[in-house]
């Protein structure tokens, strides 16, 4: 009996937190009752992106994205679509503004824009199976490799295409590969960097749980390149599936001769071992890394010599990020003029960004570089949530900035967003609103560059902690002019004189808020406000006259009896005494308390 | 063990088939079968196992076979319908097994519509 129907459920952490594995279940079930089991088939993908969205589950050769799909609509799939062929109208995506119902991925807003390189096996095929990675053209840019190119022409071919490093830095991947290449060892070593500790990023992660064999690749054409036998997949504990995932990978890709002695008849040999890291941000620094892997504590080491000469044992090592390594094996087998036709001109190809905060749809998108903030934003992003107004987005997290409205319309690739105080970074994408106060965003982002401040050079562990400080005296409303000035000294100061990238760029969220909502900050010192209504110390909560109704709800509730009136008589908040707790805010049901 | 490129594309090419399902392309043919209570009754799981078999014998690979709920027309169950890209649909009535696949080796392939068994085109 023939295959006619497959049903693709996306088995990413985002989608198996909602039970999506529940959901493959009762799918099988079902379809073992329709004893369809020969003709329609379920399997676990990985993530397609639109976690927010999931359990997902795609209908092929139909084309039906279904979202949002728990056991009992996973029943009526089976019952409605899988035997009688009607959509389940109601898990279709519905457009969230014009309210329309779009049953087919590629005509979903969200994946509208995206060029699919990194990600091009995600939520398509069974990432625990090789045969449908080798299906789809895997391990043949490896043998490409392997029988027909020359160490050298693959490194000129990843030169040619522009590919810059996707780990934060965008160092071009070619020229480092040269340098350890041209390092003279016996031995050498490839790195695979998977620690993705910025908040919020996930895009290693899902790359690894969907396509862990293309990152393999990837770091096997590296090692051909550089002349390496052996590399390390460096990733934290807390991805306990995709290092499932990647054991699998490993195995199967022994198991068939693509990992090992003597790779596809030929006498290359390449072999990689996971290491698994305790999640400390510092440790994706490559030379903390690096100290890590060895036994080491996981701090940074003065650079030079770079790992491309003093590495890992001592010894010539080519480190790179997890999205770098994927994109590798499609550049080989599509050509480098292919890679460099996308993006703009100094940064060629897609990134990944991880989209999150006030947007309508948030998830995992690949764009062209060059793209504006704009088409990311509201083309796929749907837009601001509520119809609110749009005030900032973060990239790059704590080593990036906020950028302001002005700025939507800039193509972003490396150098656009470094042009703007800010930074690609790992691809985190943190929308804001009005609702949003930009020193409190700032406080945050310090907040964790504190914490993970390996604490060895004294700028960063002394400099971070003394604008910390001042943040927190501005957000209760204590903060005076000279703070302000202090604040971008100290900021300057660390910049220029910590050792390590951490330091280097922790005040980029402090220096690009001060550049572009000055306002804010002269709101909080001067006015003793905070315009977004965030920074709880520095409210005022008042009754609207026109609006009470005089009920008593909020004098009641006040825990320190400061709210006064008659009953049907407006009410006033003796502000003295007010303790901020926001009570009678929340209990009002007339919406005649406001706070500023 | 995997011992040349040779053998690794013999794998690639054994398993193709299954991705292929997985290209949402916008400008492949698609045969819709009818698969409501209507069409169940008369055969139509028949009819689409005979067509999907169809389609892998004769290596066709911009053709996808999907199921559809009523047509319309439970008197002529099972309906199969094809969809050129660009061209207006041709809608088959009666199609059972062995129907089916003269309509994929037929139509499909050859392009050429059975006008005696077409519904409405
Ligand atoms: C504090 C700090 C944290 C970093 N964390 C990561 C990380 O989680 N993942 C990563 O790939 N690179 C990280 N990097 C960048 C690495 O040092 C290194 O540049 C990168 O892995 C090189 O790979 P690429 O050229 O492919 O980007 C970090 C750098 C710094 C300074
Ligand atoms: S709850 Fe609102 S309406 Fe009622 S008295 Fe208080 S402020 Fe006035
Ligand atoms: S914020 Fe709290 S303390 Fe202040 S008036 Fe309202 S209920 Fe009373
Ligand atoms: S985990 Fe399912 S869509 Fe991301
Ligand atoms: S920890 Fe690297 S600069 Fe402070």
């Amino acid at each position: 009996m023939p295959l006619r129907m497959e049903l693709l459920v996306c088995g990413g952490t985002g989608c198996q937190a909602s039970n999506s594995s529940r959901v493959l279940e009762v799918l099988r079930e079902g379809i073992q009752e329709a004893n369809l089991q020969e003709e329609v088939r379920v399997l676990m993908t990985g993530c397609f992106g639109f976690c927010e969205k999931g359990p997902i589950v795609k209908v092929m050769p139909d084309n039906i994205f279904y979202v949002e799909v728990d056991e009992e609509s996973a029943r009526k799939i089976v019952r409605e679509h899988v035997i009688k062929g009607r959509i389940v109208e109601e898990k279709i995506y519905k457009e969230p503004e014009t309210e329309e119902r779009l049953p087919e991925q590629s005509s979903i807003p969200f994946y509208k824009k995206q060029i699919r390189i990194a990600l091009r096996n995600c939520g398509k095929i069974d990432p625990e199976n090789i045969n449908e990675y080798i299906a789809s053209d895997g391990y043949m840019a490896l043998a490409r490799v392997l029988t027909e190119m020359t160490p050298e022409e693959v490194i000129d071919a990843v030169k040619r295409s522009g590919l810059r490093g996707r780990g934060g830095g965008g160092f071009p991947t070619g020229l480092k590969w040269e340098a350890t290449r041209k390092s003279k060892s016996d031995v050498k070593y490839i790195i695979c960097n998977a620690d993705e500790g910025d908040p919020g990023a996930f895009m290693d992660r899902s790359i690894l749980e969907g396509d862990p064999h293309s990152v393999l690749e990837g770091m096997a054409i590296a090692g051909y390149a550089i002349g390496a036998q052996f590399g390390y997949i460096y990733v934290r504990a807390e991805y306990p599936l995709a290092i499932h995932r990647l054991r699998i990978a490993i195995s199967q890709a022994r198991e068939m001769g693509l990992l090992g002695k003597n790779i596809l008849g030929t006498n290359f040999s390449f072999d990689v071992e996971i290491k698994i890291g305790a999640g400390a941000f510092i440790c994706g620094e490559e030379t903390a890394l690096i100290n890590s892997i060895e036994g080491g504590r996981g701090e940074p080491t003065v650079k030079p010599p770079y790992p491309a000469q003093v590495g890992l044992w001592k010894k010539p090592t080519n480190i790179n990020n997890v999205e770098t390594f994927a994109n590798v094996p499609p550049i080989i087998l599509n050509g480098a003029e292919w890679f460099s036709s996308i993006g703009t001109e100094k940064s060629k190809g897609t990134k990944v960004f991880a989209l999150a905060g006030k947007v309508n749809n948030v998830g995992l998108v690949e764009v062209p570089m060059g793209i504006t903030l704009r088409e990311i934003i509201y083309d796929l992003g749907g837009g601001i949530k509520g119809g609110k107004k749009f005030k900032a987005v973060q990239t790059g997290g704590p080593s990036g900035g906020c950028i302001p409205a002005e700025h939507l319309d800039t193509p972003i690739d490396y150098d656009t967003l470094n042009a703007l105080g800010s930074m690609m970074g790992s691809g985190g994408m943190i929308v804001m609103d009005e609702d949003d106060c930009m020193v409190n965003i700032a406080k945050f982002y310090l907040e964790f560059s504190c914490d993970e401040s390996c604490g060895r050079c004294t700028a960063c562990r002394v400099g971070n902690k003394r604008m910390l400080e001042i943040l927190n005296k501005i957000t209760e409303g204590k903060g005076e002019m000279e703070d302000l000035e202090m604040l971008k000294e100290l900021a300057e100061t660390v910049k220029d004189s910590s050792l390590c990238g951490l330091g280097q760029t922790s005040p980029n969220p402090v220096l690009s808020t001060m550049k572009f909502f000055y306002d804010e900050y002269l709101a909080h010192v001067k006015d003793k406000s905070c315009p977004a209504g965030v920074c709880t110390e520095l409210l005022k909560y008042y009754i609207i006259p026109e609006k009470c109704v005089g009920c008593t709800a909020c004098a009641k509730v006040c825990p320190v009896n400061v709210i006064h009136g008659e009953p049907r008589k407006v009410h006033v908040i003796d502000r003295e005494g007010c303790i901020k707790c926001g009570e009678c805010y929340r209990t009002c049901r007339f919406g005649a308390i406001t706070r500023k | 063990m995997i011992k040349s490129i040779e053998e690794l594309k013999q794998i690639r090419d054994k398993y193709k088939d299954v991705l292929q399902n997985r290209e949402a392309e916008e400008n492949k043919i698609r045969i819709l079968v009818g698969m409501a209570t209507c069409g169940i009754a008369a055969g139509a799981r028949d009819t689409i196992n005979a067509i999907v078999d169809e389609v892998h014998k004769e290596n066709i690979n911009n053709a996808v076979v999907v199921q559809t709920g009523c047509m319309g027309f439970c008197y002529a169950e099972p309906t199969v319908e094809v969809r050129f890209p660009g061209k207006s649909p041709v809608l088959y009535g009666k199609v059972d097994a062995e129907r089916g696949r003269e309509i994929v080796r037929r139509h499909v392939k050859n392009g050429e519509v059975i006008s005696e068994w077409v519904l409405k085109g």
